[in-house]
């Protein structure tokens, strides 16, 4: 129990029940992450990823069943009081920082519980350590500490969000498709700075995407939702030699259907074609 | 002319407080916050009541702790029962119409002439003119307010309520609770409103229930007026700017009204017009620019 993060027991998540519009978004879902695991997460659109995100978020309240972060029960804890403990980067680059702080100001409230200085948001300490942070990134932002984030691109933000994230020392960081509005140079740069601050942080990660290339190479467990159930879970030799094409497959044969997903088919193409 | 300008610029210092005010809730905090009309004359009144049992300097701080109150109430109706923040305006600065009347008992006005106030008591202690004392207070006062509004926003309770007002979805997620922030935000702007009331009734040595009429859009006028003359670059500056822009606004008043250019009851219509106008110009501009690459491109 001491090494697991966090656990799912049976939790279900119906919109609107009993209506014709009735949607067993998560269906009666059980899962255990291990403290320092980087679970990739993928699935067509409607499986459900996004929402066991928001539950164990906290954005939305389970039907039934019991979700335990750290061994605690938070099945009911109020979001704002999860995100002590849980990080969570969304896909809008816009979400994650106040476009009208400086980018030492966004990350001084990130840093708001480790810093020394009590009184003022900022010190010299404390800007010794973003400089030293925010040159890991390797995007020149060290040198631009006063400059307002409203500033500065949409991947360049994604970048800051992320070190936000993982200064603040959450015990779990959930990463929902954070690359999907960037174009493909700079999503492929922040899935880098991604592996690289969850290496350096150590932090256990969930993520969610799309690319299927991606979700095999990062991280040390994947899991494949489908109508609220996880229906593939590998990790181990078994993922390492899993391929595209033979993850199709298995998707395939365990939904019953093809993977349906326009982007997950056309960034599987092109995987093909490298 | 010169007698002009210092009333100008002591009216303006005193009105600053009030526009540092506006500042946080509308600009800092992104809230637009009409309780503002009901504090300043709360300010106005405490002051009277206080400064005529002879404790000028008391009335300060008590119309400060009352604005905050005011704040207060206004915050609760917003972030508890989640009423729309104009109409949570509306509504305390409603109320507090009736709670103004009943702290100066009933009456519509109340005159100082035969109390002491902070400016009397400064001249009898120094020696010094009324005019000398009334430009060192009124600078004092909002100099020292300044200063420590600079201070407060730089300090980490200050910075999350700049947060909250940038990005609320952010904050949440960040684990701070932005109705304690929004709350504290309220509180400070009514503070300085309800000060600057104070410190009006004390310099002019008389109190009216309709002091606060149009104080939204005198405030709105001064951060408008300022961030045109000085920018904002940084917080400090954006208050900054708003003193500067107060002083300003007050000047232009005064010559407006010197040179008759308009009747002294002309002045609300003025000061709307340069508000809605100053919204006007970015506008204005983007047509501008629209027009001249559509002639460009023909």
């Amino acid at each position: 129990m001491s090494d697991t993060i966090l656990k799912l027991c049976n939790v279900t998540k119906v919109f609107h029940p009993n209506t014709v519009n009735e949607n067993r978004a998560i269906d009666n879902l059980s899962f255990e992450l291990k403290k320092g695991d980087f679970v990739t997460i993928l699935g067509s659109n409607g499986s459900g990823k996004s929402t066991m995100f928001n539950l164990i978020a906290g954005s939305l309240l389970a039907d039934s069943g019991e979700i335990y972060l750290e061994g605690e029960n938070i099945t009911l804890v109020p979001d704002y009081i999860r995100a002590r403990k849980i990080g969570r980067i969304f896909q809008d680059p816009m979400k994650g920082t106040a476009p009208s702080l400086t980018i030492e100001e966004n990350l001084a409230l990130a840093y708001s519980r480790k810093s020394k200085s009590k009184i003022f948001s900022i010190n010299k300490e404390d800007r010794k350590v973003f400089v030293e942070l925010l040159s890991m990134l390797g995007l020149g932002l060290e040198n631009r500490l006063k400059t307002k984030i409203g500033l500065l691109s949409g991947g360049q933000r994604q970048a800051v969000t992320l070190l936000m994230s993982t200064i603040a020392d959450p015990s779990l960081l959930l990463l929902d498709e954070h690359t999907a509005a960037l174009d493909p140079n700079t999503a492929v740069k922040i899935l880098e700075i991604t592996k690289e601050l969850v290496e350096y942080s150590k932090t256990s990660t969930m993520m969610i995407t799309h690319d299927i290339n991606a979700a095999l190479s990062i991280g040390n467990r994947t899991i494949m939702m489908d109508s609220g159930r996880i229906i593939l879970d590998i990790s181990g030799e078994e993922r390492k030699n899993m391929t595209v094409e033979s993850l199709l497959k298995l998707y395939k044969k365990e939904s019953k259907k093809e993977l349906s997903n326009d982007r997950i088919l056309f960034s599987a193409g092109d995987m093909g074609e490298e | 002319m010169a007698l002009l300008l210092t009333g100008a610029i002591q009216l303006g210092m005193i009105y600053a407080i009030m526009a540092m005010g506006v500042f946080i809730s509308f600009r800092i905090l992104n809230v637009p916050d009409l309780t503002v009309e009901g504090s300043f004359t709360l300010g106005v009144a405490v002051s009277a009541v206080v400064a005529t049992k002879g404790h000028p300097v008391l009335a300060l701080f008590c119309a400060l702790l009352a604005g905050a109150a005011a704040g207060l109430v206004t915050s609760f109706l917003h972030t508890k029962i989640r009423i729309q923040t104009i109409l949570a305006g509306i509504l305390t600065m409603t109320s507090l119409y009736t709670i103004n009347l009943a702290i100066m008992g009933g009456r519509a006005n109340i005159s100082l002439f035969a109390s002491e106030t902070v400016l009397t008591l400064l001249e009898k202690s120094t020696g010094l003119s009324s005019g000398m004392v009334k430009t060192i207070v009124t600078i004092a006062v909002t100099a020292i307010v300044f200063a420590l509004l600079s201070l407060f926003f730089k300090t980490r309770f200050g910075l999350k309520i700049r947060a909250t007002g940038d990005n609320e979805e952010m904050v949440r997620a960040s684990s701070i609770n932005a109705s304690v922030t929004k709350c504290a935000g309220l509180m400070l702007g009514n503070a300085c409103v309800a000060l600057s009331g104070a410190m009006l009734c004390q310099y002019q040595k008389s109190a009216d229930i309709s002091l606060g009429a149009g104080m939204v859009v005198v405030g709105l006028a001064s951060v408008i007026i300022g961030e045109a003359l000085v920018g904002k670059r940084n917080v400090i500056l954006g208050i900054l700017s708003v003193v500067v822009g107060s002083v300003a606004y007050q000047i232009i008043i005064a010559i407006a009204l010197k040179v008759r250019l308009l009747p002294a009851y002309g002045l609300k219509l003025i000061s709307a017009c340069i508000v809605a106008i100053s919204l006007t110009l970015p506008v204005v501009r983007d047509e501008i620019k629209k027009v001249r690459r559509g002639k460009k491109n023909v």
